[in-house]
């Protein structure tokens, strides 16, 4: 029995297998209509994270599922002090697979190696999110055709952003991948990415505009700059424009450069980018409910990666 | 001055900085075995001007000193037999480090369940790194000894 914990818990061949299962749904969803007939999915969400849960939810039923679970920790017997190894082994009774959030770190590793049935990491604090790597890059082989030989700018707050550390950690399995972070100073990319990248002759550049960049990218990254990130307010005012993609900033961009974000999006991305082919964010959400099928049907063992 | 006297099989271990003996005597779980142990406190060293002895007379299999490597690089480890030393235990990092030190990332599962074991795993032998298994924060050297 598997579970995901990490993104780099699968091979690259495992990932490429579960991306071809990921595309063969995609392209024939009937096809998979009823390949989890009487299976049953809980969504243990230990705090609130509407997208990911319904994502799973939408997953399990296009599958031919059903669905469980508690959405925050209040509902669930959390709230009466029951430990998460004890709750797992109770779901283990209740349900084939589970997605776990939970805000403290490591919580699905300590429910893994507890449980009865196979466990998805749904998101553990700042530490990993493994479900929104598996979207991004399926999202990009889809979309791009490849997973390597491009330029990506991550773009917005690199210091905290945990989808960005997790994208970077996968993303540099694939050959020539040339990595542009662009952030104000404050949120750059932590000391122990950029060292790493250099002992294993990756390709990186830090720049603080995003006009400076932009022309060279193939694909663009956006996170969230957030305003409490900053030390003060004058910093804030002065830099937050330079992470806000309007139209203007995408005229200096190629032709087949896509957008993506892992969203939820405030104004770092402007709406009137929405409509341009170029963005996909509304596209990756989409990917992310086929990744899910994929990986819930390979978890399960009902298609073996 | 103390004489303590000779053992004739266990582990002589030498150099502990003074005042440490207790709490290695506790993480080798020495408490635990049925044996001869003694403790020397602030012995007189030409090196370290004051440091701790543990004589311990056991089966030489019986002790796992590996998490000495991770405790104190220092520590000298003489293997006795027949009452002489015979050899001098080169100490490896352990792999797996487990209720030796408190994961501190408040934000980590283990500060919430109290009955998870605090193990960390040897994520960098060569600048000697640990990270904790759940949430992966590195062990500081300021981390809390068990």
């Amino acid at each position: 029995m598997r579970h995901l914990m990490n993104p780099l818990d699968f091979t690259v061949e495992e990932l490429d297998r579960l991306f071809d299962l990921a595309d063969d749904i995609a392209a024939d969803p009937a096809k998979y209509a009823h390949t989890c007939d009487g299976k049953k999915l809980a969504t243990c969400f230990y705090e609130p994270s509407t997208r990911t849960r319904l994502s799973f939810e939408a997953a399990m039923l296009n599958l031919g599922g059903q669905v469980l679970g508690f959405s925050d920790a209040g509902s669930s017997s959390a709230s009466k002090g029951e430990s998460v190894s004890d709750t797992i082994r109770i779901i283990s009774c209740y349900a084939d697979i589970c997605a776990m959030r939970h805000p403290k770190e490591g919580a699905p590793m300590v429910a893994a190696g507890r449980s009865g049935i196979p466990v998805i990491n749904a998101g553990d604090g700042g530490h990993q999110h493994p479900t929104q790597t598996l979207t991004d890059l399926l999202t990009i082989r889809a979309l791009k055709g490849r997973l390597g030989n491009f330029t990506i700018g991550l773009c917005g707050d690199l210091k905290f952003g945990r989808t960005v550390h997790s994208l970077i950690n996968a993303l540099i399995r694939y050959p020539d991948i040339r990595f542009l972070f662009i952030s104000p100073p404050e949120l750059r990319v932590p000391d122990y990415i950029t060292d790493m990248l250099s002992e294993r002759g990756i390709e990186y550049e830090e720049v603080i505009r995003l006009e400076d960049c932009m022309a060279d990218l193939d694909l663009l990254y956006m996170t969230r700059v957030q305003r409490e990130r900053f030390f003060n307010e004058e910093d804030y005012v002065r830099l937050k424009d330079f992470y806000i993609l309007n139209k203007e900033k995408l005229t200096l961009a190629k032709e087949d450069m896509l957008i993506l974000h892992p969203l939820p999006r405030v104004n770092e991305i402007s709406v009137e980018v929405d409509d341009d082919p170029r963005a996909v964010y509304f596209k990756q959400a989409q990917y992310g409910v086929y990744v899910r099928m994929a990986l819930i049907l390979t978890l399960l063992e009902i298609v073996p990666v | 001055m103390l004489n303590v006297g000779k053992i004739e099989e266990g582990f002589v271990l030498d150099h502990i900085e003074a005042g440490k003996s207790l709490s290695i005597y506790h993480h080798l779980q020495l408490d635990k075995l049925d044996c001869t142990v003694a403790i020397i406190k602030n012995a007189r060293s030409n090196k370290m001007g004051k440091k701790d002895i543990l004589k311990v007379e056991c089966d030489i299999d019986t002790l796992d000193l590996d998490v000495l490597a991770f405790i104190d690089h220092n520590i000298t480890v003489n293997v006795i037999k027949d009452g002489e030393i015979v050899d001098k235990k080169d100490l490896v990092l352990p792999k797996e480090i487990k209720n030796i030190i408190k994961c501190k990332n408040p934000r980590c599962i283990t500060s919430i369940e109290q009955e998870l074991p605090h193990i960390f795993i040897l994520a960098d032998e060569e600048k000697e790194v640990y990270r904790c298994k759940y949430c992966e924060e590195k062990a500081s050297d300021s981390a809390t000894l068990w």
